[in-house]
């Protein structure tokens, strides 16, 4: 396919009508919380979009981002992948391997300087000289830094590269850390979820392909479309929440009836995803309808933050030994002001005796 | 997050820690001070020392009828917010879990929204309060610093826990935050101001009426 061709040219060659193609950007649009008017300017856009070229480095991962984009429902990473964007490099989606594999990679930065898109999934590990994750031998630290020299903007895919997710977890033994840490002068987005939406992956894209920029992100950017509401906000439990009817089990009477999961630990009030709202597996379900409360994979840290199945109202620390400790010294204390206390009567009867 | 995790972490440990040392430190203070023998005898009649001091701390729950009068918006309206926080504080799903988490202690909540609408009612009680604190001319000349404290240690977690009931004014992670560090706040200074009289109200009634049920009076 020639990297020059339109991509409106492109889709028509495959049959899609400009009405399908119309309704593809409509979608987006509302899916990104874009006022309905952009939906036409989204669609010439990506009608004058040339194939986006993208590297992708799966870096100290487990895969499961790939796996959930590729097994995602329409508008899928497939899509993008085979009608929007060059896929020039991507261990596991690839035919290429070894040094050929290297060199598609080489030959896509050389000839799309300046252009391409870098997508990351998985962490950095930088303990030890990052001698801990390491593909055709150079380490992912060298290899995300030549990558991202001279790409148009990073996309950090998943919790493990957004926020350091797993690897990162208490006592992080490989000294893992975010693109964000390593990566700096490129405008770099945080699509977190252990594994992320695919929908947030796909309009982040299109929106790129589209307008040439990045969509609107909140403090940790990320996408605010995509997370700018809890879970919680947009949880169909939530009206059992308000009514402070919760399941005490993930078997008992209250969990057969859908009530909160507040008190099993659910982190959805302070969640910032899309779960509840678009869903998982083409809109079938997403974990709290499934009966699990939210583990808030889309935070930074939520693997140290106090447990998964610790309320949230509940503190983080075991304060036992605290209280322990505390309750002594300050018996101590009244103690020995008493004695003082004592001591000086003593002294003074003595005197006035 | 960050600030909630502070606040679920090192703040409320912080906080135990100053609270259960300060609270035994004036406790066993006082507790173990030398105590002033009365040698003369009781006066016919009298109680035991211990039902005289019980006597004395219930009787003590509402004013003599003398005072009654003089005393209805007080005595009712410290009712209204002492029950008021007895009832939210125990009686909210999220509190039991967080008392359970701490002792291992559970039982059934009370509806939120009937928690919310008592909360409603304490936070009106407690304005009341210092209305009157500040309105009262005698009152107002015995007031100082840490009375006013007190007072906003008291109502700040019931503002700021309504506030996050109801997801109001800031991103819920905030407003939990906030409102565990004001109970932080509440806690730490539960020791050295007159919040103590929840833990030395019972010792101090219970000392006066032994003393004056010993010579016959009933107080």
């Amino acid at each position: 396919m020639p990297e020059a061709m339109l991509l409106g040219d492109l889709l028509r060659q495959m049959g899609i009508s400009r009405r399908a193609f119309l309704k593809y950007a409509s979608y987006m649009a509302s899916l990104m919380a874009l006022p309905p008017s952009v939906a036409g300017v989204m669609a010439d856009g990506l009608a004058k979009a040339r194939r986006q070229a993208v590297i992708w480095l799966s870096l100290q991962e487990c895969t499961g981002c790939t796996e959930s984009l590729t097994r995602s429902f329409s508008p899928s990473l497939e899509d993008l992948i085979f009608d929007f964007i060059s896929l020039d490099y991507h261990h596991t989606l690839q035919a290429a391997s070894g040094e050929a594999a290297e060199a598609a990679r080489r030959q896509s930065m050389r000839e799309n300087r300046g252009k391409y898109l870098v997508v990351v999934d998985g962490s950095v590990p930088t303990a030890d000289g990052g001698v801990y994750s390491v593909i055709a031998g150079r380490t992912n630290m060298d290899m995300l830094a030549e990558t991202v020299e001279h790409a148009a903007a990073v996309i950090a895919v998943g919790t493990c590269a957004s926020f350091g997710g797993l690897p990162q977890a208490d006592p992080n033994p490989t000294g893992a850390v975010a693109i964000t840490k390593l990566v700096s002068g490129k405008p770099v987005i945080n699509i977190p979820g252990c594994p992320p939406m695919p929908q947030a992956m796909a309009g982040t894209i299109t929106h790129f392909l589209s307008f040439g920029t990045l969509p609107e992100l909140d403090a940790l950017q990320r996408p605010r479309a995509f997370f700018g509401e809890t879970i919680h906000d947009r949880c169909y439990r939530r009206s059992f929440y308000e009514r402070g009817m919760f399941a005490k089990s993930f078997d008992d009477e209250g969990a057969r009836q859908g009530w909160c999961l507040y008190e099993l630990g659910c982190k959805g009030p302070v969640t910032y995803n899309a779960c509840a709202s678009l869903k998982w597996n083409g809109g079938v379900s997403f974990p709290i309808q499934s009966g699990h409360g939210c583990i808030g994979c889309s935070e930074p840290r939520f693997w140290d933050r106090g447990g998964l199945y610790r309320p949230l109202s509940a503190g983080t620390t075991d304060v036992g030994k605290v209280i322990g400790i505390a309750a002594a010294a300050g018996a101590a204390l009244g103690a020995g002001a008493a004695a003082l206390a004592r001591q000086r009567r003593a002294s003074t009867s003595a005197k006035e005796a | 997050m960050e600030l909630l995790d502070f606040a679920r972490g090192t703040a409320l440990a912080i906080a135990f820690a100053v609270f259960v040392a300060g609270t035994l430190w004036r406790l066993a203070g006082v507790l173990l001070l030398p105590r002033i023998r009365d040698f003369s005898p009781a006066r016919e009649g009298a109680p035991p020392a211990m039902l005289g001091a019980v006597r004395a701390v219930l009787r003590r729950m509402w004013p003599r009828k003398e005072f009654v009068q003089a005393t209805m918006f007080a005595t009712i309206n410290s009712y209204v917010f002492h029950i008021g926080l007895a009832l939210v504080v125990f009686g909210l799903a999220p509190h039991i879990l967080f008392i359970r988490n701490l002792t291992g202690l559970a039982w059934p909540a009370l509806p939120s929204n009937l928690v919310f609408g008592i909360g409603v009612i304490t936070l009106a009680a407690l304005v009341g309060a210092l209305a009157r604190r500040l309105v009262h001319p005698v009152l107002r000349l015995l007031s100082h610093t840490g009375d006013y404290l007190s007072w906003l240690m008291t109502v700040l977690p019931v503002i700021t826990g309504l506030l996050a009931t109801s997801h109001l004014g800031a991103r819920y992670e905030t407003l939990l935050a906030v409102h565990i560090l004001s109970v932080a706040a509440l806690l730490v200074w539960f020791p050295f101001g007159k919040l103590m009289h929840a833990v030395l109200f019972a010792f101090s009634r219970g000392a006066t009426g032994m003393r004056f049920s010993h010579r016959g009076v009933n107080v």
